[in-house]
């Protein structure tokens, strides 16, 4: 169940500046009956896709590997679907200042990796839209075709777990005897 | 040895570690109850599926329907009639994976079924000092009883299922203190709503917020929770309120609690469940109660609240997309303005109480011509505990509809919404751009709040209806 190591992303961006895009905009309640989890990419801001201007209908967002949105991206709802909506839409990066925590869990969780940038930074490529952009997840720089580089923090055991496409599950079964000494240990 | 005072928080994730993270690894975090529900559950159980492997706890599980649930009575044969089918499909794999993996489930027909958060506390199962998860981010409701509750996403609850156990960072703590009590006429959603506009919708990110103070003190169990409720809308993944006198007298004799002098110990050993004197937060805010007002939200996130009869802000580049979206006018007020539908329910305030509260504003009333009013109980518990009130008839005399349990208008994904332009007022907990329904426009509020609305066709300072008597509820 080994999943597919992340080391490095390649690809222009899409830039979608709002503020706290919440998960109902990412993935709207109404596609969430599903019991799949692939194919919700055609789903991916679905609201958004139907003004004109949206740059997601841009014949240059399907080579998008990288989301760069404005500040506290995936507040809201636990839905796991906002991130498989955007692996399934092509996006391997989301850049932000910063990250609804259990969106960033869920991201990381599969391998969708969130870059926190700083203000000034994030300004920079909030204006570049669908310029190159190289990020290099074991050394956390994400890198501007102008040369310019920036330096995020990334947790390292998510950071561990995305180069190596580490299973948690996994991880976490190896813990089994720990798992029983404690519940004995409440229950004695 | 001096023993480092402690917070609530840091008492109750001590006692839950499995094993202490070392080199950079996050801990694992023991689960005492897992709270499972028909949209985050089925890709989890494939997983289980796919690799063969049992759920470890099911006694520790708890599974209901609620998300996408219709609202409408079941027919005779027990089904929903006019459902999705989509919806009946994920509705069966709930049924069919709990059935496989013994866990119970409150599901069709269920005298206990409702809302996940609403029926956990009120079946006894949440209980203090407890770590509580479920696959939806209101689960923080349960801190209310000073329980660590927060919610997780799917790959997590096939963490949860698998192991009982789940790996995490240690969240930062923050205080927020009312300084006194609340003034007359100011719930526990306002109390929510003021909390939310100080700090913002990320003000809590990476915290976990423990309540203090007479406000929170003077609250019933069901106030603490709406209040606990919507600490996921700051960000914070869980909210806490420590144990005291209201919630063990909540607590006594319900469900599989005893009552008689079996509870005893178990309040004793709940008593500890708070913070040290001198514990110290990472974040401290302090909320002044005698400027608190009911509240109403305005914009397209729950930070974008004012009082009732306050002044919207001026235009900025932070909220020219939320006044775009809504319409309403800067630096005008929204008292006045033309609502469409009041909708009543939701794991923020669809219990008994707010049920009570609406229809104490609403008996002898009528709802404007103009406006859709929906009431949707909590679960079938507090269905039935209106009904014996005769709440019902209250609200069906008053023109509003009353429905059978579920999330219903809060996240619109059975078959109720508010169509597109329509402006709600609505109990619920997000007014976020299209969380109601493709284009709808949310005013968040208190159950008085959005009764007041309801009968006045338009947005109203609710203390205009409410009895001099009333106070903090």
């Amino acid at each position: 169940m080994k999943r597919q190591p992340l080391t490095e992303i390649h690809a222009p961006c899409l830039v979608l500046p709002a503020d706290n895009i919440d998960t109902d905009q990412i993935i709207p309640a109404r596609f969430l009956t599903t019991t799949e989890s692939a194919g919700l990419g055609r789903y991916a801001f679905a609201d958004w896709r139907e003004n004109p201007d949206c740059p997601l209908d841009d014949p240059r967002a399907g080579d998008c590997g990288v989301l760069i949105a404005g500040d506290n991206f995936g507040c809201g709802s636990s839905r796991e679907h906002a991130p498989w909506a955007l692996l399934d839409f092509g996006f391997r990066a989301v850049v932000s200042t910063s990250f609804a925590d259990i969106f960033r869990q869920n991201a990381h969780k599969n391998g969708l990796l969130t870059v926190q940038l700083d203000p000034e930074a994030h300004r920079k490529l909030l204006t570049s839209p669908w310029e190159d952009v190289h990020i290099d997840v074991v050394g956390c720089t994400v890198t501007l075709s102008d040369g310019s580089e920036y330096q995020f923090p990334l947790d390292p055991f998510a950071k561990h777990c995305l180069c190596n496409g580490i299973d948690e599950l996994a991880y976490l079964l190896d813990f089994e005897a720990e798992i029983m000494k404690y519940e004995e240990s409440r229950t004695s | 040895m001096t023993q480092v005072p402690s917070t609530l928080f840091d008492k109750i994730w001590e006692r839950h570690v499995v094993a202490r993270g070392v080199d950079g690894r996050p801990d694992l975090i023991y689960i005492d109850l897992h709270l499972v529900h028909e949209v985050t559950s089925p890709q989890a159980f494939a997983v289980l599926a796919s690799r063969n492997l049992p759920v470890r706890r099911p006694d520790l599980t708890m599974a209901t329907m609620d998300h996408s649930t219709p609202t409408e009575p079941m027919d005779i044969a027990g089904g929903w009639s006019g459902i999705d089918p989509q919806a009946a499909q994920q509705l069966q794999t709930l049924c069919e994976n709990c059935e496989r993996h013994g866990i119970e489930l409150f599901g069709p027909g269920s005298t206990h079924r409702g809302i996940v958060h609403v029926i956990g506390p009120e079946l006894g199962r949440t209980r203090p000092g407890m770590t509580i998860v479920c696959g939806d981010s209101h689960t923080s409701t349960h801190g209310a009883f000073g329980a660590l509750a927060f919610g997780i996403g799917t790959t997590e609850v096939g963490h949860v299922l698998a192991t009982q156990v789940l790996l995490q960072r240690r969240p930062k703590t923050m205080r927020v203190v009312f300084d006194g009590p609340a003034p007359v006429g100011v719930t526990a959603k306002d109390l929510a709503l003021a909390v939310l506009s100080r700090i913002g919708v990320d003000g809590g990110t990476g915290h976990v917020i423990e309540y203090q103070g007479p406000a929170v003190r003077d609250l019933s169990m069901e106030g603490r929770m709406t209040l606990c409720n919507m600490s996921i809308e700051a960000g914070a993944r869980a909210g806490l309120v420590a144990p005291d006198a209201t919630t063990f007298a909540y607590l006594r004799g319900r469900g599989e609690i005893p009552e008689g002098t079996e509870f005893e110990p178990m309040v004793q050993e709940w008593r500890g469940l708070r913070s040290d004197d001198s514990a110290v937060f990472d974040k401290e805010v302090v909320i002044s109660c005698q400027e608190l007002a009911p509240m109403i939200t305005w914009g397209t996130n729950p930070a974008q609240a004012i009082q009732v009869g306050g002044e919207l802000p001026i235009l900025d580049d932070g909220n020219r997309e939320a006044f775009a979206y809504t319409g309403h006018a800067p630096a005008s007020t929204l008292l006045g303005s033309k609502i469409d539908v009041a909708f009543i329910g939701s794991c923020t305030n669809g219990r008994l109480e707010d049920l009570c509260a609406a229809a104490e504003v609403l008996r002898g009333q009528s709802v404007a011509e103009s406006v859709r009013m929906l009431v949707v109980p909590g679960s079938e518990t507090v269905k039935r505990s209106a009904e014996a009130l005769g709440l019902d008839e209250v609200f069906r005399a008053a023109g509003a509809e009353w429905r059978e349990p579920g999330c219903s208008m809060c996240i619109a994904m059975n078959g109720d919404f508010v169509p597109p332009g329509q402006l709600a007022v609505s109990t619920s907990n997000r007014n976020f751009a299209g969380r109601q329904g493709k284009g709808s426009r949310t005013l968040l509020a208190s159950p008085e709040t959005a009764a007041a609305c309801a009968i006045a066709g338009e947005v109203v300072d609710p203390r205009r209806f409410l009895s001099t008597t009333g106070g903090v509820r």
